[in-house]
């Protein structure tokens, strides 16, 4: 699972949860990035290049997902997460 | 690589492996899109693609996305409720050494994010034909077209085209036409089916936004 991807995903489906957004990933922290966005992100190439690195070539391979409201876990297993539901928790 | 032809395109897409050996899920209608079905569908659409933020529903073992990213894709994200079938799906990445695409495991009826909405530019699918659960074809367009910014391209039945076609021009702002016919040779995958093999006709239907 690519950090893009990880943007995407929320566990606002469940039921009672209001934002789920964004899941905790538990596993290493990946650093590098500065703390706050800088200012001429748009144009400055070798934060793009690293802000590059982060979504699209670290790739979760085994993990959790877990709903900051609710702390359902979504596991990630080979690179995949799984976010299907039970029924009583829609 | 859009530049790629029709042929060659076929050749690669022949080496992505399908649903896992009596791994076939009737219920969900697995059955696996051969690759020159597969190859003539996006090569048409390439221009969709190319560059593009692609999703494709209920990819299955990928030979969509393995065949949008090698078409130029920027990102795939696959859509799949199969547990098996995403073994097959990453495997077949592996092997072909596609970094741009990934899959999550979910409902694409009713179970999509919806922080996903209008965040791709392009939506590939081979839905089910709603033959066994019945509707679930429009379903997927209906999810298809929340994710979709301009194009959600699907393969249907060419007999339930008037039916397709009457839903989408229902749909406020979503045009819709037929830009392909094609054949779906199915080989014989159920215990219920009768002959070895079966030619379908489909349509390749494209929903865009005006």
């Amino acid at each position: 699972m690519k950090l893009l991807t990880h943007n995407f995903l929320t566990s606002r489906c469940l039921k009672g949860v209001n934002v789920g957004y964004p899941l905790k990933i538990v596993l290493g922290h990946v650093g590098e990035l500065p703390q706050a966005l800088i200012e001429d992100y748009e144009s400055n190439e070798d934060f793009l290049k690293k802000v590059h690195h982060v979504l699209l070539e670290v790739d979760v391979i085994n993990g959790e997902l877990v709903c900051p409201e609710s702390g359902r876990k979504f596991p990630i297993t080979s690179g995949i997460p799984n976010m299907l539901l039970n029924e009583d928790e829609v | 690589m859009s530049g790629i032809k029709l042929k060659q395109l076929e050749q690669w897409l022949q080496q992505v492996d399908g649903f896992d050996e009596g791994g076939g899920k009737v219920d969900l209608e697995q059955y696996t899109t051969p690759p020159h079905l597969a190859a003539c569908f996006l090569h048409s659409v390439r221009h969709h693609l190319e560059g593009k933020m692609v999703a494709d529903l209920g990819c299955g073992p990928g030979v969509l996305s393995v065949g949008a990213a090698i078409l130029g894709c920027h990102y795939c994200l696959g859509f799949e409720i199969d547990a098996d079938a995403l073994d097959v799906y990453r495997r077949n990445l592996d092997e072909f050494e596609i970094s741009n695409c990934d899959a999550i495991q979910c409902d694409v009826i009713g179970g999509i994010p919806s922080r996903f909405d209008k965040c791709f530019d392009t939506v590939v699918m081979n839905p089910p034909f709603g033959t066994r659960q019945s509707g679930a074809d429009v379903k997927f367009v209906e999810a298809g077209l929340r994710l979709a910014r301009s194009h959600l391209y699907s393969l249907h039945k060419t007999s339930t085209r008037k039916h397709i076609t009457s839903l989408a021009n229902a749909m406020p702002g979503v045009s819709v036409k037929v830009v392909a016919e094609l054949r779906y040779n199915l080989p014989h995958t159920y215990k219920f089916h009768k002959r070895d093999s079966v030619d379908i006709n489909v349509d390749l239907v494209r929903f865009s936004y005006e």
